[in-house]
């Protein structure tokens, strides 16, 4: 009996309430994994099945005519011009912003305060951006008189990026280590010209890797553009059609996922088709990336 | 960080060199305080825009009901109401199921490598846009849960948050999309907080003789509270404001009712669908509501950042 006791006894209070947490756990997981699968399952079928030539090069016809929906041209390249635009304001502004926290302050009141508001930033909801953009740009028509465009989607998209941007330069910078930042000094290098050449460059890959990350969410948000930059049925042809109304793949799904109709519901699978395929595909290659330089490490 | 400024502060330089140099900073400077700039902004504008719908129904319009553009009438606490219980609910479900899955990934039940994929897999399904899980609960989820709507109804009609016959559309199907949506954040901050529990301490749980679970309950889980339920707090932050997804599901009925099987609205689904076509004072009744929308985000990750630095580990 004594020498039992040094075994491993399954019917033992503890080892059947550790089996019991451990399949619990195990279930816990299977289910969070669950999601994903089913989503992505789904786009590739429905949406994978729509992918046609003209589905790229043709506009969309206004659902109604139960015959043909036509393409998503204007969609996709409104998305790429107004995730442009976001970029455009955001990444000089979150670089910069990033660039004083991590290299110029040095922990006072000042930077705490920005850091926190970063942080909050992140935190304001999407649609709050929208609503912001509305009342400053859209209501105002201060714009050359124009109410929704493509460029107010854009200042929209870039409030939600920005935060993301100014984290991960400030990350980013904080990771160089500061004897690249003596050497420079030493051989006589001022504070602006180490960081343009210095320290920027060496932590380039975890920015460009953050920045990317935050682009790609930025082009599947759709709650700041819906009366923002609204949407269009209708070609991007030039410049001036940043100040009218423009169409975004995401507003596409919204939009169309709610008509009736099936074509256009389709048309709404295979812009998340475009949509997701592209934002894994971003995600998966910046994951492999990173973990290649995690092993690649010198410093 | 002190010590490197004031190496570069000691420098005898030229007087060009040094004007560019403080150009460079001042420049940085203001493009950091664009940020407080830019949030200060939100919250005004928007506190201005309301200001109208405010100084009319004052604190009434949270709790009335009534949202009549017709008569001019607006209150939301449908709206109000919604938002929290939509968010509290999907909470409560992903908390055990997050914390249950981090958990999977921290120890080692199965291989290294599998654990792996279950995060990334999690991870990856934060990517997933908003609109795109949306569309996908419209066509794939709702059909799926009919049945089990029916049956809830049958079975648990009596409570009065089953008691409506269910809808296509209704706010237990927003409360499942939000579920997804949650559990990445949930399982990634509580992941990060139990792989910074030291392994000291697992250690000496088992050397005095406690089981797995007994340490996981015991040591490691109270090690990690703090962030973990930060990451509750941002997850609850993200769920009162999430729009696109819920906006699609939730049916975006303003009649008020006790039954999640029957629609529902939330303020961000009612900025989404009235927003566009508003106007008079439908307008400030929106920015009302969008600001109380903003004031309850806020104050749930104010709370949250002060959690972490309250209670960060310290070990």
């Amino acid at each position: 009996m004594i020498m039992n006791s040094l075994y491993y006894q399954k019917k033992l209070s503890r080892n059947v309430g550790d089996k019991f947490f451990t399949s619990l756990s195990v279930f816990c997981a299977l289910i969070a994994i669950l999601p994903l699968i089913f989503v992505v399952t789904y786009i590739l079928i429905k949406g994978g099945a729509q992918i046609t030539p003209e589905l790229f090069t043709l506009e969309p016809n206004p659902p109604g005519d139960d015959l043909d929906a036509g393409g998503i041209n204007p969609a996709l390249i409104g998305t790429l011009v107004i995730t442009t635009i976001a970029s455009i304001i955001s990444i000089p502004v979150g670089v910069g912003g990033g660039i004083y926290l991590a290299e110029y302050s040095n922990g006072g009141p000042f930077s705490k305060f920005i850091r926190f508001g970063v942080n909050v930033l992140a935190g304001v909801p999407s649609i709050i951006a929208g609503v912001f953009i509305y009342a400053l740009i859209v209501s105002t028509k201060i714009l050359f008189g124009s109410m929704y465009s493509g460029l107010a989607g854009g200042m929209a998209l870039s409030i939600l990026m920005l935060p993301t941007v100014i984290k991960t330069t400030d990350e980013g910078l904080k990771l160089v280590p500061n004897e690249l930042r003596y050497a420079s000094l030493g051989i006589g290098a001022s504070m602006y010209t180490t960081i343009l050449k210095i320290t920027l460059p060496t932590a380039f890959r975890s920015i460009a890797t953050g920045v990317v990350l935050g682009i790609a969410r930025a082009a599947g948000e759709t709650a700041p553009l819906i009366f923002t930059a609204l949407f269009s049925y209708y070609y991007i042809v030039g410049f001036e059609d940043l100040f009218y109304e423009m169409g975004s793949l995401a507003v596409l799904i919204y939009n169309f996922a709610l008509e009736p109709y099936d074509a256009q519901n389709k048309l709404a699978w295979a812009a998340s088709f475009i949509l997701v395929i592209s934002i894994l595909t971003v995600n998966i290659f910046s994951r492999i990336l990173a973990a290649f330089t995690e092993k690649t490490k010198r410093v | 960080m002190e010590e490197k400024l004031t190496l570069f502060k000691n420098r005898k330089r030229f007087g060009i060199e040094k004007n560019i140099d403080l150009i460079f900073k001042n420049t940085t400077l203001a493009l950091s305080s664009l940020v407080a700039i830019v949030l200060f902004g939100i919250i005004l504008v928007v506190f201005f825009q309301s200001f109208e719908s405010f100084s009319r129904y004052g604190l009434n319009f949270l709790v009335t009901s009534e949202w009549n553009p017709v008569k001019d009438e607006y209150g939301a606490f449908t709206a109000i109401y919604g938002t929290l219980v939509t968010s509290l609910l999907s909470l409560l479900i992903t908390i055990p199921l997050g914390v249950g899955t981090a958990i999977f990934i921290t120890e080692d039940f199965v291989p290294k490598f599998f654990r792996e994929i279950v995060g990334s897999f999690v991870e990856l399904l934060a990517a997933i846009p908003s609109v795109v899980l949306g569309l996908w609960a419209i066509f794939v989820m709702e059909p799926f849960f009919r049945e089990f709507f029916v049956f809830l109804h049958k079975f648990f009609g009596w409570l009065p948050l089953f008691s409506s016959e269910p809808a296509g559309r209704n706010s237990l199907l927003a409360i499942i999309i939000l579920v997804v949506m949650l559990l990445p954040i949930v399982t990634s901050i509580a992941r990060d907080s139990l792989n910074q529990v030291p392994k000291k301490l697992r250690n000496a749980s088992y050397g005095i003789g406690a089981s797995r679970w007994k340490t996981i309950f015991s040591v490691i889980l109270p090690a990690a509270l703090s962030g973990i339920m930060a990451g509750v707090l941002l997850a609850l932050g993200r769920a009162m404001g999430e729009t696109m997804a819920v906006t699609m599901i939730i049916g975006n009925s303003n009649a008020f009712s006790w039954s999640l099987l029957s629609p529902g609205y939330t303020i961000s689904s009612m900025l989404a669908n009235q927003f566009g076509e508003a106007d008079g004072s439908q307008v400030s009744s929106l920015f009302y509501a969008a600001f109380v929308l903003m004031i309850l985000s806020l104050v749930v990750n104010i709370f949250a950042q002060w959690l972490v630095k309250k209670f960060s580990l310290k070990y």
